[in-house]
Parts: structure tokens; C-alpha cells; sequence
């Protein structure tokens, strides 16, 4: 038997809830390796929230999540150590410590798992730097940059230990429209030479069209569609079209209720 | 009328519940930290870190409070002294009231001002900004990483602050009593050596080592906890955290002070 | 990952076999290091290499500016996929002299 390309992450049936309130339903998520998923969809959505059940930051209510062969629920804390090192993830605000210099901050993982000689270390913390266009910004400290610096120094710590799983939550928020092409470019280049499998959290339309293999679409906790670029496109349903062509909702307008609400504040 | 009772009831009752709960984050958030001293390697670089911040930077102030607070206690007890004409023992009052009480209890004070609110929001933002969630990510222990080398620079400094504050409090009294109000330096100072039992001295250093304890324990978990604790995020559930802390950690330190005075009085 | 070296004129070669990452990265950056020392420029021969991470990256950057401080030279020897993706992907084809087989050097 021939096996197709192993998934090397599986989601499935994933329910979970922020004490009463329920975020995910039922959600089925699987992601090929060397893949470029995004998942989109509006705000509240849930789509922050899978991403930090794929990052084993939250335990669902029930289903399972298996990343790399590994269950995320069932692992061991030397299983999950060593699989978070596999695993490189880019914040949205970059997340970096506000005590360090922009260069510690990015050779912290190195430091911490391995045995690397400090020139090695040096050197590759450089070559990320040059690759996110930050040469020469590793003596600076969080603090002297701007919001799209601090993005792309996260996203070099993210990979500075060259993970097989790259996530990232909201890449292009805040980037000018260059840096953020350029960003897309560097996603697919990542993907390209070091064999990442990515997974984008987006709303960026455009982005998530340039470097998605597959989308996934999600509304109100569940996944409506997961297809490729042009089968979302072709969608039929509504909330699909809504999203990918920017129109605002169309809610109906009862005009009695809605002079009553302007009126007496009442619904 | 009676649903009223009954929403009166209920909103006491998740009040109660909530304090429990928060407590046991704060029973099971120190039991972590602590575990990790033999779970990894002590973290030895990043304490020193902390020492410079907590310990070293705090000297200025605790110097100013610690000669000021002498001065005054000096300028009262000599008031009282002086009316039953015995003004000889005024070294004696100066040191047992700082060693004993005010040493411990001020410093404190000034540590969770400075240095308590400090830490306080320097967590909370820390947790704000998904640092938290990135060092999990990273595979690196937040309690051994950050939060256990502050509770060891704590533990380390506050009862050499205070120690010093003692000195400096003594000194100030010399000044008042001595060179202001013509109190023999002798008996100021020898008055002192002989009265001080070291039963006065270890509570100074029990007090204080709590203290210290309390004080980072405390206001780190305020601010680790922010996002499960506080009704805002952001800057306004940052600022909320730092003050509950710090009146939190104040008035615990006033009963720990309580116990600890009544246990070894 | 394994290696083996052999001589090419008066070079040295450095072959690499398999994949070179965080874990093993500092042997060959050992062996290279000791060539080098020696005052033998060095051939890294990369026909048989699947893979080479970032810290494998660094390890040439070393060597190489090691030899060219003391004029010695580093150069790569039939990069290809992968590896040869990752060279252009930091820019470093432009750096480190390239040849695409062994018997192209004469001198």
C-alpha cells in the first residue's frame, strides 16, 4: 500500500468551551506535511482558539489533537518538550522579553535545548536576522522597535531552531503592504527549502489566497469549508461569498423593532 | 423581594467561591515554583539579575525611610523618657523597636511600593503580551525561567534590606538623640548592646525572610493570573492587578507580623 | 549523518552524508575546524548530503571565514536540492565558491 503524504496534524471532533461559553464545535482539522493551510474567518470565530489547542496551550473539552504522531492529551511532558521543539510559533505582537536584546531574545531556545558552540549560535541567530531584513538589529532591545519589527523578530525566534511545524497567528496585521508581500514571500520560501508545514491564522484575503495550499473557514466554532484557493472561491454559501468579497453583513431590517431601539434603547 | 434575597445570595456565594479558588491559585502557583528548585538547575544567573534589581536599587530608598524612621522613633521615645528620666535607655527603644517591629514591617512596606508593584505589572504585562504562552511553546518552564529566581532574589534580599534599614534607623536616632538632644554616646550605644537579646534579632530575620516570601509570591501571582482574575485586560486589568497586589500583600504582611510576634514574644 | 575524509590534490575533502542538523552540526563543525588548522584548505563535498539545517549553515560560515583569515579557502562541492535551496535561500551562493564536481578542481 502506497501512503499518501502522512498528516502531520490531526484535529479531530475537537469541542471546547471557556467555562460555560462554547468556542469550538465538533471541529475537524487535519493538515498535510509541506502544506500551507490558513484558517480564516471573522472575529469570534474560534479560530485563535484552535490554534492554541494545536499549540497544546488549552485542553479541549473533549476530541483529539495529534500532532507528529503524537497525542497532544495523552503526551508526557518530555514527548511534548521534544515535540515544542519541532514547533516554531510567530505572535502577534511578536512576544518578545522586554529585558533582553532583540539578539537573546532570538538565540533564547538555542540556549536553553542545545549544546551549540556560542559562534554557531551567533552565526544563525545573524542568518535569521538578515533573512527577516533585521541585520544588524540583534544588539537594540524590543522596546527601540517599531510593531512590524517586533513581528518579524518573533518570527525569526520562531524559526530559529528550523521547526518542522511553523504557526502564525495574524502575520500580516500591522505590516505595510511591502513588508507584508514580503512576508508572503518568505512564508512560501520557508516552505519551499526547509520543508515546513505552516498553518496561518488570517484575515488578510489577499495573503491567504497568494500562499494558501488549502483554507480553512471557519464561523462561530465550526469549520464551514476547508478547500483550495479556487474551491472557497467557488463556494456557494453565503457567509463564504460575505467573507472573501468583503460585503458587510445583510441583516434584514424589521423597521418597527428598529425604530423602537432607536427610540426607547429597548430591543 | 425574595428574588432579590436570592441574587443577594447567589452573588455572595460566587464571591466565596471565586476567593477560594483564587486562593488555591495561589497555594498550587508557589507549590510550583518550588518544586522546580529540584526538578531543574538552579538558576543561578538569572537570581543574580533579580538581586541587582530588588536588592541593589532598592539601597537609596530604604536608606532615606530607614534614617528617617530612626530619627523619629529616637524623637519620640526621648520625649517619653525624658519624663521619667530615663533618657539613658534611648539606644535600648531605638534598636528593639526597629530589630523587632519596624524594621521588618517598613522595609516591607517600602519593598512592596517599589518593588512589589513593579513586579507585579512587569508579570502582568509579560501575560498581556503572550510571553507566557511563548515560553510554553519554546518548551521553557515560566515558573523556573521567571518566576522562581524573583522569589529567590525576594527571599535573599528583603532580610538584608532589612537588616540594613535597622542600621540606618539606628544611626538615625544616634543623630537625633545623641548629637541633636546631648544623649551620652555611650549610652546610647551600649544601652543597645546590652538589652538586645538574639531572640530579638532571629525574629527580625524570620519576619523579614516571610516577608520577602510573601511579597514576590504575592504580587507575581497577581500579575500571572491577570488573565483569569481581572474583568479588563490590557492596561487597565495591568494597573488593577498592581493594586490589588500591593494592598494584598500589605495587609498579610500585618498578619503574618501578628503571628509571628505573638509566637516568638 | 557520517563523514569521511579524503584528499584531492593538496585539499582535503570533507564528505557529508546524510543529514546535518542541531544534533550533529557540531562534529563536522570539529572536523572542519581541525582541518583547517592544519593549513589544509578544505572541498565540502555535498553530493551525498539529503539535508543541512541553519546551525549547519553556521558551522560553513565559520570555517570559511576562519580559512579566509588565514588564507586558506573553504569551498562546496556538488550542492544540490535541499542544501542547495537553503545556500540560495540565505544568500550564501553568492559567498562561498561553488563547483559543481570534484574533478573540476585541477589546482
Amino acid at each position: 500500500m502506497v501512503l499518501a503524504t502522512e498528516n502531520i496534524i490531526e484535529v479531530k471532533k475537537l469541542v471546547s468551551h471557556y467555562g460555560e461559553r462554547q468556542i469550538l464545535n465538533n471541529v475537524d482539522f487535519s493538515v498535510k506535511k509541506g502544506e500551507i493551510r490558513v484558517i480564516m474567518g471573522g472575529s469570534g470565530s474560534g479560530k485563535s482558539t484552535l490554534l492554541n489547542h494545536m499549540l497544546a496551550l488549552l485542553k479541549p473539552t473533549s476530541g483529539t489533537i495529534k500532532i507528529d504522531e503524537l497525542d497532544l492529551l495523552k503526551a508526557n511532558r518530555k514527548d511534548l518538550t521534544k515535540l515544542r521543539q519541532k514547533m516554531g510559533v510567530a505572535f502577534q505582537g511578536g512576544a518578545l522579553f522586554s529585558s533582553m536584546t532583540v539578539g537573546e531574545n532570538i538565540k533564547l531556545p538555542l540556549k536553553h535545548h542545545t549544546e551549540l558552540d556560542d559562534n554557531t549560535i551567533d552565526i544563525m541567530t545573524r542568518l535569521k536576522l538578515e533573512l527577516m531584513n533585521l541585520a544588524g538589529f540583534e544588539n537594540l532591545m524590543p522596546s527601540e522597535l517599531s510593531g512590524g519589527m517586533l513581528k518579524r523578530a518573533g518570527l525569526a525566534r520562531a524559526v530559529i531552531m528550523d521547526p518542522k511545524l511553523l504557526f502564525f497567528d495574524e502575520p500580516s496585521a500591522g505590516l505595510d503592504p511591502v513588508t507584508a508581500v514580503e512576508l508572503d514571500e518568505l512564508i512560501l520560501k520557508l516552505r519551499d527549502s526547509m520543508n515546513m508545514t505552516i498553518v496561518v491564522v488570517t484575515h488578510e484575503l489577499e495573503s491567504a489566497f497568494k500562499i494558501a495550499d488549502k483554507i480553512t473557514v471557519l464561523f462561530d466554532g465550526e469549520v464551514v469549508m476547508t478547500g483550495t484557493v479556487d474551491e472557497i472561491k467557488q463556494s456557494s454559501d453565503e457567509r463564504i461569498q460575505n467573507l472573501i468579497n468583503r460585503r458587510p453583513r445583510n441583516d434584514v431590517v424589521d423597521a418597527e423593532q428598529y425604530i423602537q431601539r432607536l427610540t426607547t434603547g429597548q430591543n | 423581594m425574595l428574588s432579590r434575597l436570592s441574587a443577594m445570595i447567589e452573588k455572595m456565594g460566587k464571591n466565596a467561591i471565586s476567593t477560594v479558588e483564587s486562593a488555591g491559585r495561589l497555594a498550587v502557583f508557589l507549590g510550583k515554583t518550588i518544586s522546580r528548585l529540584w526538578l531543574f538547575r538552579f538558576p543561578l544567573q538569572e537570581v543574580i539579575k533579580h538581586l541587582h534589581f530588588i536588592g541593589a536599587r532598592t539601597v537609596p530608598l530604604i536608606l532615606i525611610s530607614g534614617v528617617f524612621t530612626g530619627m523619629v522613633i529616637a524623637l519620640q521615645f526621648y520625649d517619653t523618657l525624658i519624663r521619667f528620666g530615663s533618657v539613658e535607655l534611648l539606644g535600648a527603644a531605638v534598636a528593639m523597636s526597629l530589630i523587632r517591629e519596624l524594621g521588618p514591617v517598613m522595609a516591607a512596606l517600602m519593598i512592596i511600593a517599589r518593588v512589589g508593584s513593579a513586579t507585579c505589572a512587569e508579570i502582568g504585562i509579560m501575560r498581556n503580551e503572550q510571553q507566557f504562552d511563548a515560553l510554553d511553546c519554546m518548551a521553557i518552564d515560566s515558573y523556573h525561567y521567571v518566576v522562581l529566581p524573583r522569589l529567590l532574589a525576594g527571599l535573599i534580599s528583603v532580610p538584608l534590606l532589612t537588616a540594613m534599614f535597622d542600621v540606618f534607623g539606628i544611626g538615625g536616632g544616634y543623630v537625633v538623640g545623641v548629637l541633636i538632644h546631648g544623649v551620652s554616646d555611650g549610652a546610647y550605644l551600649v544601652g543597645m548592646a546590652d538589652t538586645i537579646l538574639w531572640n530579638d534579632v532571629w525574629m527580625g530575620i524570620v519576619k523579614s525572610t516571610l516577608f520577602g516570601l510573601l511579597i514576590m509570591w504575592v504580587c507575581m501571582a497577581k500579575g500571572f493570573f491577570l488573565h483569569i482574575e481581572q474583568k479588563f485586560s490590557g492596561a487597565e486589568g495591568v494597573s488593577n492587578a498592581t493594586t490589588q497586589a500591593v494592598v494584598l500583600s500589605a495587609l498579610l504582611m500585618l498578619f503574618v507580623d501578628y503571628i509571628v510576634s505573638s509566637l516568638m514574644l | 549523518m557520517s563523514y569521511s575524509q579524503t584528499t584531492h590534490l593538496h585539499y582535503k575533502v570533507l564528505a557529508l552524508t546524510g543529514e546535518v542538523d542541531l544534533h550533529n552540526s557540531p562534529q563536522v563543525r570539529k572536523q572542519l575546524l581541525a582541518i583547517l588548522k592544519k593549513g589544509s584548505s578544505v572541498l565540502v563535498n555535498f553530493s551525498e548530503l539529503s539535508y543541512i539545517d541553519s546551525s549547519g549553515i553556521a558551522t560553513l560560515v565559520e570555517a570559511f571565514n576562519y580559512a579566509k583569515n588565514n588564507a586558506l579557502t573553504l569551498t562546496i562541492i556538488a550542492a544540490t536540492g535541499a542544501p542547495l535551496q537553503v545556500l540560495e535561500l540565505t544568500n550564501l551562493n553568492k559567498v562561498f565558491p561553488m563547483v559543481d564536481l570534484l574533478d573540476d578542481i585541477r589546482e
